[in-house]
């Protein structure tokens, strides 16, 4: 079975023939984004990266024209938009970044939730600042205690446990009274307010205070990865996603960097859940549905996987894309699954695709990134037995 | 070349974005302000708006009208719609429109609509949330704002103990309807085993458990099903298995028509009752013949009680009015009464619904302090020849 | 934790419970197999997660269904006729709902093939990609049926054109003619796939494509056309499912198709995806897992739910590549 699941099927078998080879022209316009920003100095680079982030902070206030939709925007922005973001970085580490197909990422995104709304609200009244990284502990372990017996299995087989979990957590949360069943739980506690923002005051006042906290999430988040990324965590995953067995075989304990990988996106998905949660303060089971994995895991394709600035391109486009095709009222999703296909023809690589593997094919240049060794499973690409070379 | 590639990519995005908001931008007007008070206070909206400007005034709804729930939505609106069509053609210098914001029963899509239409200063009255989840998501927003909402369906019992002044429901709460299916069941079929079958929903929930309690007495048989299930073959099993006489299904009317057929194709024939959420003639034409007997409860009169507007519904959109229609209506001809008498601004507004005290076609419409309609008499229908019949109140 | 489960049962309930449960159980699995098929064949050629598949099924179901509308029999019922009962009318309705509905089944898994899924391939996109152009033709088509389809987004039913009736008895379970049909209809399709996948020409060609696509190009298949059969032949499957399904219970909404292809692509990896037989394997062992867990276990649909993905997180976990393991390529069948 072929490793990355981000991956084209292994060149040798069935992809070369079967598939047209175009891809060569696109690994290189991929480059160009990348290298063209390394190229930017580095003082600079801080710079436009601060602007940035005052840009994204005010983007509720400069009233743009044209962006906003039918939705009130700060709320949009606050509570779909900027979440869909932070889950978006946090599926990207099991899918981009390690390369673990996970359909059930919507789990761990109830499990945040709910840990909030029983420690808040059900059974507790614990403190918001403390009940959030209890939350996200719990949402870690739920992601060790799942990760631990099936990261073993591989590709689509995990694919598919991941999406049972998904959904035995929403049906326990269904069918379990102490989860507050099918009513589910209201009365989830706040943050406290931090002077000026007022997560209490009015409603205007409450949208721009989520606003500002979500989009704090996901710079803190975003950092973090960063420097995940380029430490020997990243770089083992990078190894586990591009050649499992090989990585294993130079000495990467690869299950216990695809379990770091797993508990690290399920407390960033519990990070996600319990904004969710503060800023509803309502939570029932179907807010937690399969339908909002396979969303994710959109975002997360569509932007690039893999690469932390096209995943969060992707889920802004997933999340905003249903709001602002609102005009076609009840028809929406049909043309919203139109313009998914479309774009996936268009731009197969995602918006931003993630970088090249320089450092791991430096031999070859022209292989692009996707191309992988397969694992030589005995079926598929029986005959493929890592040999996938250009 | 690589930049130009970039460039092109970013502009034809841009055109795209352009070309989606200029489809999308919808300007709204602002609410006239002042208005001539000449007041009318009664539920008759036609022709009572003589001398009354209302540029651009707005009824909000929302609630589901896409989405697993979307035909309930679709129900609410073309309810509303009539009244409203009604309004328009009898007062031709007072034009109402119905601002329908689609949430798919989604608290975190409703949300951001809510705030949206609490912002909308031309919308003075909401019908909606539709269903209880968003209701308690949205409910702080519209409280804050002081707009004042009336649900033709959103029945958790629970919803009108948080406080809340700008909260009104048309239709009783489950815990009001439980003791008149109890009475029902116990009274008027006189059932000896009962069994009790719930949808896992919030509606079909907790109204089941509240009957659940009233039968202690009765030799009960319970069951779960998931609605979005190919068969129910476990609950009809159960069913079989404890023998029972009467079956209470509390869900909503699609899930009660393959219920039971599928009894009835297990040969079981106990009376089936079931409670508004199956008051819908889809329940019907869904179960076909075997429909004939089932008793269905409910807080209010029947959807086709009212034959004018079953009538005009029928010329409107070609079917028989569903499930929550004819409450919607009544929740339209309340805000519309209102706006026929002078009152444009949502606290004047707020307060002619509090103070309404009139027949609507569901039932005389009265709200109390906390926003729960007052008389909550429980009625019975049965289906005969394929047809509702209103039997009245429970005896 | 409290869950509520209900009241377990008694010895004595549970053995008049298990033999209805397992009648149902088997009806479900034969509907999740055909479907599973769908999802396994073109898994095992492409190495790809067919979600359209799903859709194909909604499809199918309408398709029967409006063919029986085209009969007139609704109104024929309606103005007090009698249901069909036996004898030739009855078969010829149900050769022809199912013919249609297999049709459209077939047509349809082309076309998201043509539309979804060939100019992916054309462009070697990567494998992930292909599952999102899934997604976003089955939410474009369950869609579009929700939107612009003979009933929206309510539920379509079907006044029964055809009468169940109680045929015999196992363990004093009913057995009804609608179970008979579903079971006995499954099973030939299956038999029928089984030996055109092993015995037939083009059969061969799926496996040689399923094995190794570039040698089998070199030996001279068409891959292309192998591809299109392949999905053309899940089509076929799963509308044959979905007429099965409609006979079992006559209602459709426009997302039908969402919750039962969960169930099925669950079942495909159950037994093995890729491997036909294991389709077939799973579809059964889920169908029965579900019924006895809905039955068993307080008569709660959830817990039924629960126990089937349970019971696929723990067969995985001693066995991880599912039941039978993944070999279309290598198998016979």
């Amino acid at each position: 079975m072929s490793q990355d699941i981000n991956s084209t099927p292994p060149p040798t078998a069935a992809a070369k023939s079967v598939f047209g080879s175009r891809f060569i022209a696109a690994a290189r316009r991929r480059r160009t984004i990348e290298t063209r920003w390394k190229a930017v100095p580095r003082p600079a680079r801080a710079l436009l990266v601060l602007v940035l982030v005052v840009f994204i902070y005010l983007l509720p206030s400069l009233h743009l024209p044209i962006i906003p939709t039918s939705s009130d925007f700060t709320a949009l922005l606050a509570m779909i938009i900027i979440p869909y973001v932070l889950v978006a970085l946090g599926l990207n580490v099991v899918v981009g970044m390690a390369g673990l197909l996970d359909l059930g990422y919507v789990g761990f995104y109830a499990v945040g939730a709910y840990s909030l709304a029983i420690l808040t609200s059900q059974h507790a009244t614990v403190p918001w600042l403390l009940s959030i990284p209890i939350s996200v502990g719990v949402s870690m372990l739920a992601g060790l205690l799942l990760g631990a017996p099936t990261l073993r299995l591989r590709g689509d087989y995990l694919a598919i446990v991941t999406l049972g979990f998904g959904e035995i957590i929403r049906l326990l949360a269904k069918s379990s009274s102490w989860m507050g069943e099918q009513s589910g739980i209201g009365n989830i506690k706040s943050p406290p307010n931090i002077g000026p923002i007022k997560f209490s005051g009015t409603i205007q006042e409450r949208n721009i205070a989520f606003y500002y906290l979500a989009v704090t999430f996901v710079i803190v988040v975003f950092f973090f990865l960063r420097r995940l990324e380029s430490s020997r965590v990243g770089r083992s995953w990078t190894a586990i996603r591009e050649d499992e067995d090989a990585a294993e075989l130079m000495g990467v304990p690869t299950f216990k960097f695809k379990l770091w990988a797993f508990a690290i996106g399920a407390g960033i998905g519990g990070l996600s859940g319990t904004l969710y949660a503060s800023n509803v303060r309502f939570i029932n089971p179907d807010n937690f549905q399969l339908k909002l994995s396979i969303l994710f895991l959109a975002a997360v394709v569509l932007g690039g996987p893999g690469n932390m600035v096209g995943v969060m391109f992707g889920a802004v486009a997933v999340s905003y894309l249903p709001e602002r095709l609102r005009f076609l009222n009840t028809s929406r999703y049909f043309w919203f699954g139109v313009v998914l296909m479309v774009m996936m023809v268009f731009r197969p690589q995602g918006l931003l695709p993630r970088k090249l593997r320089a450092r791991i094919k430096p031999r070859d240049s022209d292989v692009p990134a996707f191309v992988d060794v397969s694992e030589g499973d005995p079926d598929l690409e029986g005959g493929s037995h890592g040999t996938a070379t250009a | 070349m690589q930049k130009s590639k970039l460039g092109r990519l970013a502009a034809a995005t841009l055109g795209m974005a352009l070309v989606i908001a200029s489809c999308g931008s919808d300007t709204k007007t602002p609410a006239g302000t002042t208005a001539d008070s000449t007041g009318v206070s009664t539920a008759d909206t036609t022709g009572a708006a003589a001398g009354v400007t209302c540029d651009g005034i707005t009824i909000g709804y929302l609630g589901a009208l896409s989405g697993d729930n979307g035909a309930l939505g679709q129900n609410m609106v073309n309810g509303a719609q009539i009244a409203i069509d009604d309004f328009n053609a009898a007062n031709p210098d007072c034009k109402v429109s119905l601002d329908k914001q689609d949430s798919q029963g989604d608290p975190a899509q409703a949300t951001p609509l809510a705030t949206t239409l609490a912002n909308n200063a031309s919308i003075i009255a909401l019908i909606g949330p539709g269903f209880s989840g968003e209701s308690k998501a949205t409910m702080p927003t519209f409280e804050t704002a002081g707009l004042p909402v009336i649900s033709p369906s959103a029945t958790n019992a629970k919803l009108t103990t948080n406080g809340w002044k700008m909260f009104h429901r048309i239709l009783a709460n489950d815990d009001k309807q439980a003791p008149g299916v109890v009475q029902l069941i116990k009274g008027t079929i006189k059932a000896t085993k009962v069994g009790v079958i719930d949808d896992a929903s919030d509606y079909g929930k907790g109204l089941a458990d509240s009957v659940r309690t009233g039968l202690a007495e009765l030799d009960i048989a319970n069951a779960t099903i998931d609605p979005k299930a190919a068969d129910y073959s476990a609950a009809v099993t159960a069913m079989k298995d404890a023998g029972v006489d009467t079956i209470f299904y509390s869900g909503y009317y699609a899930e009660a028509a393959k219920m039971l057929t599928q009894l009835r194709d297990a040969g079981v024939t106990a009376t089936f009752v079931s409670g508004d959420g199956s008051l819908d003639p889809a329940f019907i034409t869904g179960a076909g013949a075997v429909a004939d007997g089932a008793y269905l409860t409910a807080t209010g009169a029947p959807p086709d009680v009212n034959a004018d507007f079953a009538a005009k519904f029928n010329t409107a959109y070609g079917t028989v009015p569903g499930l929550y229609s004819p409450e919607s209506y009544d929740c339209a001809q309340v805000i519309l009464a209102a706006i026929a008498a002078g009152k444009v601004t949502r606290a004047d507004m707020a307060a002619f619904i509090d103070a309404f005290d009139a027949p609507g076609i569901t039932k005389p419409i009265k709200f109390d302090a906390t926003g729960e309609p007052e008389g909550s008499a429980v009625f019975y229908t049965v289906v005969e020849a394929g047809k509702l019949v209103s039997k009245g109140l429970i005896p | 934790m409290t869950l509520s489960l209900g009241g377990f049962l008694t010895f004595a309930g549970f053995l008049s419970r298990f033999w209805p449960s397992t009648i149902t159980g088997l009806v479900l699995g034969a509907v999740y197999a055909l479907v599973a098929l769908g999802y396994t064949l073109v898994y095992g050629v492409l190495r790809l997660i067919n979600f359209a598949n799903s859709e194909v099924f909604m499809l199918s179901a309408f398709g029967s269904f409006l063919t029986i509308e085209v009969l007139n029999i609704p109104q024929r019922l309606a103005s007090g006729g009698d249901p069909i009962k036996t004898g030739w009318e009855l078969v010829g309705v149900l050769a022809l709902c199912l013919l249609v509905s297999v049709l459209i089944g077939g047509l349809s898994a082309v076309l998201v093939e043509r539309i979804a899924y060939r100019p992916l391939r054309q462009r070697n996109a990567p494998r992930l990609v292909f599952l999102i152009s899934a997604i976003g033709a089955s939410f474009a088509i369950s869609e579009a049926v929700g939107e612009w389809g003979p009933q929206r987004r309510k539920e379509y039913a079907l006044t029964k054109f055809f009468k169940k009736e109680q045929l015999f008895k196992i363990f004093g379970a009913d057995v009804y003619n609608s179970n008979v049909i579903v079971v006995v209809g499954a099973a030939i399709m299956a038999l029928a796939l089984v030996l055109f996948v092993s015995k037939s020409r083009v059969g061969r060609g799926i496996r040689a494509v399923a094995q190794d696509a570039e040698t089998a190009k070199l030996m001279g298949v068409n891959v292309d056309r192998i591809i299109l059969i392949t999905f053309l032949v899940g089509g076929l499957m799963a509308g044959g499912a979905a007429f099965l399904y409609e006979i079992h219970t006559p209602f459709a909404r426009y997302d039908v198709g969402f919750s039962i292809g969960v169930k099925a692509f669950t079942a495909a990896v159950l037994g093995g995806i890729g491997n036909v037989r294991g389709a077939l394997l799973g579809g059964l062992l889920l169908g029965l897992i579900e019924s006895w867990g809905s039955s068993l276990f307080g008569s709660d649909q959830n817990i039924g739910n629960v126990a089937a993905f349970v019971t696929l997180v723990l067969v995985l976990m001693v066995r991880p590549s599912g039941l039978l393991g993944e070999s279309l390529g290598r198998s016979k069948a």
